[in-house]
C-alpha cells in the first residue's frame, strides 16, 4: 500500500473533479456557455497522453541501452495507453467543436496536426504487430517510438502555434490566457490534469503487470 | 410649486427604477448559462449520478489492481 498512494490521490482528485467541475462557478462566456467545463475533461486527456507517451519514450531509450523484455513491455503498454487517451482527446474535441464551431471537424492546423500525430502513433501499433521475432520487434519499435514522439510533439504543440487557428492554444496564444485566468477554473483544472494523468499511469501500470504475468506463465510452460 | 413636487417624484421614481431596468436588460444580454438547472437543484442529481458512476468504475479498477497483485504473488511462488 506504501507505493500506491498516488492511486488513492488519483481516485480523490477524479471524484473531486467530477463534483467541483460541474458545481463551481465558471466565467459566463458567449458561445462556450456551460460547455467551458469541458476544459476539465478534454484538455487533461492531452496532458495525460503527453506524460504517458513521454514515459513510453523513456522506456524505449532504456530498452535500447539495456535490452530486456521488461522494458519493452513497459514502453509498449505506456504507448498504448497514451494512444487511447489521444483518441479520447480527439473524440471529445470533436464533440465540443460541433457545439461551439458548428462542425465535427474543421481543417484547423491544431486539429489536423493532432490527427496526423495520432496516425503516426497508429503506425507504431501496425509496425509492432508485423514482426515475428520478439527481439527484432522490440528493438525496431523502440526506435520508431522515439521518432514518433519527436514527430508528434511538434505537431501537437509547436506547429499549430505558428499559424492562425480557431483552437485555443494555437496561433501564438497559449490556451490558458483566455479562459484559465479565472482562478475558479484553476481550482478544478489543475487537479483535473493531475488526476487524469495519474489515471493514465495507473492503467499503463496495470496493463504492463498483466503482460509481465503472461510472459512469466509462458516461460514456465516452456520450461 | 405643485409641478415641482411631481417632477421631483418622477425623478425619484426614475432614479429607483432605471438601475433595475438596466440590470434586467443586462441579464438578458449576458451569455446563457444553465442557471435554471442550478436553481432547481436538479444539477445535484446529475453530479450525484456522475460521482457514483466514476466511483464504481474506480472501485472496479482497485479490485482489478488487487487481483493482479494476488496473481503476481502466486506466480512468484
Amino acid at each position: 500500500m506504501k507505493n500506491n498512494w498516488w492511486k488513492a490521490l488519483a481516485v480523490v482528485l477524479l471524484l473531486y473533479v467530477a463534483v467541483a467541475g460541474l458545481l463551481l462557478p465558471v466565467p459566463r462566456l458567449a458561445i462556450l456557455n456551460e460547455s467551458i467545463r469541458n476544459l476539465y475533461f478534454h484538455v487533461p486527456m492531452w496532458f495525460g497522453m503527453t506524460a504517458v507517451l513521454s514515459a513510453s519514450v523513456y522506456y524505449s531509450v532504456r530498452y535500447l541501452r539495456t535490452p530486456t523484455p521488461r522494458l519493452d513491455i513497459l514502453s509498449h503498454e505506456a504507448a498504448k495507453t497514451g494512444i487511447c487517451m489521444g483518441f479520447v482527446g480527439l473524440a471529445t474535441g470533436s464533440i465540443w467543436a460541433k457545439y461551439t464551431w458548428g462542425a465535427w471537424w474543421t481543417n484547423d492546423p491544431k486539429l489536423n496536426g493532432a490527427a496526423i500525430a495520432m496516425l503516426i502513433y497508429g503506425a507504431y501499433l501496425v509496425l509492432r504487430s508485423s514482426f515475428q521475432d520478439e527481439q527484432q520487434r522490440a528493438r525496431i519499435s523502440a526506435i520508431y517510438n522515439i521518432f514518433a514522439f519527436a514527430a508528434a510533439m511538434p505537431l501537437f504543440f509547436i506547429l499549430p502555434r505558428l499559424t492562425a487557428s480557431l483552437h485555443p492554444g494555437a496561433g501564438g496564444n497559449p490556451a490558458f490566457a483566455k479562459y484559465d485566468l479565472d482562478s475558479n477554473m484553476r481550482l478544478v483544472f489543475y487537479p483535473a490534469v493531475i488526476g487524469w494523468t495519474l489515471l493514465g499511469f495507473w492503467l499503463a501500470q496495470l496493463a504492463s503487470r498483466v503482460a509481465f504475468l503472461k510472459q512469466k506463465v509462458y516461460d514456465k510452460q516452456l520450461a | 410649486m405643485k409641478k415641482g413636487k411631481v417632477q421631483k417624484l418622477a425623478l425619484l421614481l426614475m432614479a429607483l427604477l432605471l438601475p433595475v431596468l438596466r440590470a434586467a436588460a443586462q441579464a438578458a444580454n449576458e451569455p446563457e448559462m444553465a442557471d435554471a438547472l442550478r436553481q432547481s437543484g436538479k444539477i445535484y442529481v446529475v453530479v450525484a449520478v456522475i460521482a457514483v458512476v466514476l466511483a464504481g468504475l474506480l472501485a472496479f479498477l482497485i479490485t482489478l489492481d488487487r487481483k493482479i497483485s494476488r496473481l503476481e504473488k502466486e506466480v512468484r511462488d
